[in-house]
């Protein structure tokens, strides 16, 4: 018990806290910049441009294939040994979740697209509007909203994927707890409870917040 | 890329055979596992109910790596026998059953009530209703996401790689570390993941549209 009181010092909430900070923040940046390349490669994927849309759904399709660790590492160790490009640890664990998520949010943007029902194009398309027109006025602003529960979600697995980056130094939560253990075991327990909690917190608070969207929207 | 394929072979292999066994392994613990707490979700039973609620929740709102990690570093004190790979497998099983519940959950509550009704009318027990009525309709709404999320195993069975759990990420970090060639190494084994995850999950893409045809009722 003494080790949770002396574990929970202000000081070591305050680490614990940075951490989170630097979780949320890494993750919320990638989750708007996936937004914004997802939606224009789902875009793609969906208008079936010819080869272009078969090239981009396969890149896709092996990004969503392969695990986010290895390309954490690709980004972190790979980019600097091959191309010269070295990354700071946030920015590669930006460029990382970034990239796998884009094909996660592309799939998703995709499939919200494609559940706007086919009348709707025709309809746009007959009162005279452009097929880019109907896309960005009838079609886009629908499937937005059956789309931002899953997009919600996503958000939370970034959050929850994020503590990988551990392994490149990124000063998030995780990280920060290993160091507070790391200086005395007798605060492993306290530590693990807190950093679970924490994760807990802002994880199921985003899903609920994604299953009311769900709900209201529907 | 060849030539860490060629050169390494048998390390890679070798790690394969740790990631296939860990997502195997995890894969019937959390189906098991899965089922059980779907079932409590869903059960008329209040207690019941919170605990598998409560259960779902917390596992999947909070990271693999954390769950892993807790396996690793602190539960050898109590059991000394826990390596890495038994860590981390204990991990992606109950991780990923927390998923499974909720996809179970889903899939039974998608047949209608009225199929429960009508089975238990008919004289059968709540379990011989479940069993011989609503779940094989539940399957086959069920079997793509389990699928799906077998893919998923393969690929956070990468988790291992921090607890040294022998499997194919950490070979790939012993290869990258040990020649330099980082690039290649993980494009190699890049490749290699690719091999176990893209055919399942084409196959699972395959198996979701034929039966979406298929009316189910």
């Amino acid at each position: 018990m003494q080790n949770f009181i002396d574990a929970y010092s202000w000081i070591n909430l305050r680490f614990l806290l940075e951490g989170m900070w630097v979780t949320i923040y890494v993750s919320a940046i990638s989750v708007v910049l996936s937004f914004i390349i997802g939606a224009v490669l789902g875009l793609i994927r969906y208008m079936k441009i010819k080869y272009l849309s078969a090239v981009i759904g396969l890149i896709i399709d092996i990004i969503r294939n392969l695990p986010l660790l290895l390309i954490i590492f690709f980004m972190y160790f790979g980019l600097p040994s091959t191309f010269g490009i070295r990354l700071n640890t946030v920015t590669a664990a930006i460029v990382a979740l970034t990239v796998f998520e884009s094909a996660m949010l592309a799939e998703i943007i995709r499939g919200g697209i494609q559940s706007i029902s086919g009348g709707q194009m025709e309809a746009a398309r007959s009162n005279g509007l452009t097929y880019l027109q109907a896309m960005w006025y009838i079609i886009l602003p629908q499937a937005f909203r059956n789309m931002v529960p899953p997009i919600v979600s996503q958000f939370v697995s970034l959050v929850k994927d994020s503590s990988l980056a551990t392994i490149i130094l990124l000063p998030e939560l995780m990280y920060h707890s290993q160091i507070i253990y790391g200086q005395n075991t007798n605060y492993m327990i306290p530590m693990f409870v807190a950093m679970a909690f924490l994760y807990f917190v802002v994880c199921f608070l985003l899903s609920q917040l994604s299953k009311a969207l769900a709900r209201r929207l529907n | 890329m060849i030539s860490i394929l060629v050169g390494h072979w048998s390390e890679l292999i070798e790690g394969m055979k740790y990631t296939i066994a860990s997502s195997l392994l995890a894969l019937v613990g959390s189906l098991i596992l899965g089922v059980i707490f779907a079932m409590f979700v869903i059960s008329p039973n209040k207690s019941l109910n919170v605990i598998g609620k409560i259960y779902v929740e917390i596992f999947r709102n909070i990271p693999l790596l954390v769950i892993a990690m807790f396996f690793y570093i602190v539960m050898p004190r109590i059991f000394p026998g826990l390596d890495g790979f038994k860590a981390g497998t204990i991990g992606l099983t109950i991780y990923t059953s927390a998923f499974i519940a909720e996809t179970v959950r889903a899939g039974i509550e998608s047949v209608p009530v009225g199929q429960m009704e009508a089975a238990r009318s008919n004289g059968m027990a709540y379990l011989q209703a479940m069993r011989y009525i609503v779940l094989p309709q539940a399957i086959k709404i069920v079997v793509p996401s389990l699928g799906n999320q077998f893919v998923n195993l393969v690929k956070n069975s990468s988790v291992l790689a921090f607890l040294a759990g022998f499997d194919l990420m950490y070979q790939g970090n012993l290869i990258a570390s040990t020649t330099f060639k980082t690039t290649d190494t993980y494009l190699a084994v890049g490749l290699l993941y690719l091999v176990m995850t893209m055919p399942l999950s084409y196959f699972m893409r395959y198996l979701e549209k034929r039966w979406s045809k298929t009316p189910t009722v």
